[in-house]
């Protein structure tokens, strides 16, 4: 049995650290990764678990990203509670074979750190690398701070093993905001968080030969459709799981999550959509805003996938204007977040304005301030019953002002 | 043919993709594929043809069709040295207790590995069209070849 390790009631900790103590925590079988920055110390840290004797489970060094997440999709088959953690070109070299985990329904953990994608080469927190796997069939999680990232590593494993999902999950922390920035955590206890995650339950494990299984089979036009279509609506309805384990965690900590966070939503007025770390700032700026007499909120998915339809369109059905904040180069299209938040909001009755904000590229400084200027545009286009600015827009980069798109057709 | 080693009720008894059409809220999760109709202890040690092969399996359907040339096979020559088994890609080559017995033609491709590597004068087995039948083939089996002094 793997050593006890005793947590104070509140440890300094980093995202990685808290990454990979709830990893340490969960009981894995196999760790199979290749470090990469900014989740290096996610590996790191567990490889000292495994030197001291803190963990029972295999720690697996591969040649690569894929080789770490194909190592893993084979010991999950097998029939091992099985995580790893990547970042940026990391992640695009496991792509591939995050549509294999999800195809085969297996329910390993990926913490991902993330970081933006070369070229330019760019060790810095944005969101390219979380965006490129939103059509990978996994569910998708996001921490703004360390003590989610914590909290949510936990449940990703109870998320994906529960028998009505078996899919895998991402958790995703911002690099170096998040990852690298020390706060105060509260951890659980070891057996308190194990019992919490719970013993995993194997599935049509390889390793059980009584009963032979084949992962991985090939499907042409004749079974592949009806088999994706199968995936996705288990994608769906791993929403109720998620609620469900969440509502658990609450009932333990007392710390409550929502597929879709609301911030000063009652009355809001206006409001920003955002992910990562930056959804702090703009609750801070929207705090601010509201001592001006503007009736600010903020909406964050905290589940990027299954996208939460319903309760976007739910939190933001009051509001006149909202702007989308998009940490991902769009490349040639509006961003990917205004994309489904504009398509939710487009089914309510009172459509309120909808904006796209390009921010924070490479790992940018994000400023109260900007906040506050995105949302005070906001409340301009709610004031002139239109969007008095471009549709896009570049907010933080410099030169002259970038923007695309009007709404005005005359 | 008769049904045994060679042929059994459930090897090639079926053309691939004429599955049982069932819709996407039937199939199995994660397309997991079951080559077994029950749960099995030691099938390594289980003889294939005594397996309860699923119509998943590899086993029940056949490839026969995408072949153009198919190896004959002359026990007349055979000296039973395996090479043909040990090479098959397919394992198409059936042979029970070091003892050849012929070609499994549900899953033989044609590819001529195992003609290649025979190592007996004449050839104990030749590529044939896949039209000619076994017994023309036989007679028309080659002489055997002096060494050139």
């Amino acid at each position: 049995m793997a050593e006890k390790v005793e947590l104070n009631e509140i440890e300094v900790w980093d995202g990685n650290y808290a990454v990979s103590q709830a990893l340490r925590q969960a009981q894995i079988d196999v760790v199979a990764a290749y470090p990469i920055t900014p989740s290096t110390p996610i590996v790191e840290n567990y490889g000292s678990y495994v030197a001291n004797g803190l963990v029972d489970g295999e720690f697996v060094m591969v040649e690569s990203e894929h080789a770490a997440m194909s190592a893993c999709v084979g010991a999950a088959a097998a029939g091992g509670r099985v995580a790893t953690a990547t970042s940026s070109q990391g992640f695009m070299l496991m792509i591939e074979v995050l549509y294999q985990a999800s195809g085969m329904r297996v329910p390993l953990v990926l913490t991902v750190v993330n970081r933006a994608v070369a070229s330019p080469l760019n060790v810095q927190g944005d969101h390219g690398d979380m965006y490129a796997g939103r059509d990978s069939g996994w569910v998708q999680i996001d921490a703004f701070n360390a003590q989610e990232a914590y909290d949510l590593t936990l449940c990703a494993f109870k998320i994906g093993e529960d028998m009505r999902v078996r899919l895998p999950v991402m958790v995703h922390q911002d690099g170096f905001l998040t990852s690298h920035t020390a706060q105060n955590v509260r951890p659980l206890q070891d057996e308190e968080a194990y019992k919490f995650v719970g013993d995993y339950k194997p599935y049509e494990e390889m390793l059980d030969f009584t009963k032979a299984v084949t992962y991985g089979a090939q499907t042409e036009e004749n079974w592949h459709f009806e088999h994706k279509a199968k995936q996705h609506k288990a994608l769906f309805d791993s929403a109720k799981v998620i609620d469900e384990v969440f509502a658990e965690f609450k009932k333990l900590t007392g710390r409550e999550y929502k597929r879709v966070e609301s911030y000063m939503m009652e009355d809001a007025e206006v409001a920003i959509v955002a992910l990562g770390s930056s959804v702090e700032t703009v609750r801070y700026a929207a705090e601010q805003l509201r001592e001006e007499g503007i009736k600010a909120g903020v909406v964050a998915p905290r589940c990027f996938r299954p996208f939460p339809f319903d309760e976007i369109k739910e939190a933001l059905a009051n509001v006149k204007s909202v702007a989308v904040l998009d940490r991902s180069a769009p490349m040639g299209a509006m961003g990917a977040l205004f994309n489904e938040v504009s398509s939710a909001l487009y089914t309510l009755e009172n459509r309120p304005f909808v904006t796209n904000y390009i921010y924070g590229l490479g790992g940018r400084d994000f400023s109260i301030e900007q906040a506050k200027t995105i949302l005070k545009e906001q409340k301009a286009n709610a004031d002139a019953d239109d969007i008095t600015t471009n549709i896009q827009q570049f907010i933080g980069v410099r030169g002259p002002k970038l923007g695309f798109f009007e709404t005005k057709r005359s | 043919m008769s049904k045994g080693v060679l042929a059994t009720e459930k090897r090639g008894m079926r053309e691939l993709g004429a599955e049982k059409a069932v819709g996407w809220d039937v199939v199995t999760q994660g397309t997991l594929l079951y080559p077994f109709e029950s749960e099995l202890k030691d099938v390594a040690h289980i003889r294939p043809e005594e397996r309860p092969y699923s119509d998943f399996n590899s086993y029940t359907a056949t490839v026969a069709s995408w072949r153009v040339v198919k190896p004959v096979y002359n026990r007349d020559v055979c000296i039973d040295c395996q090479n043909c088994w040990v090479w098959c890609p397919d394992t198409s080559i059936i042979s029970r207790d070091k003892q050849m017995l012929g070609i499994d033609y549900d899953h033989c491709k044609g590819c001529g590995v195992c003609a290649e590597v025979c190592p007996t004068n004449p050839k104990s087995l030749i590529m044939f069209a896949e039209a000619e039948e076994i017994e023309d083939a036989l007679a028309k089996w080659p002489e055997k070849k002096k060494k050139a002094k």
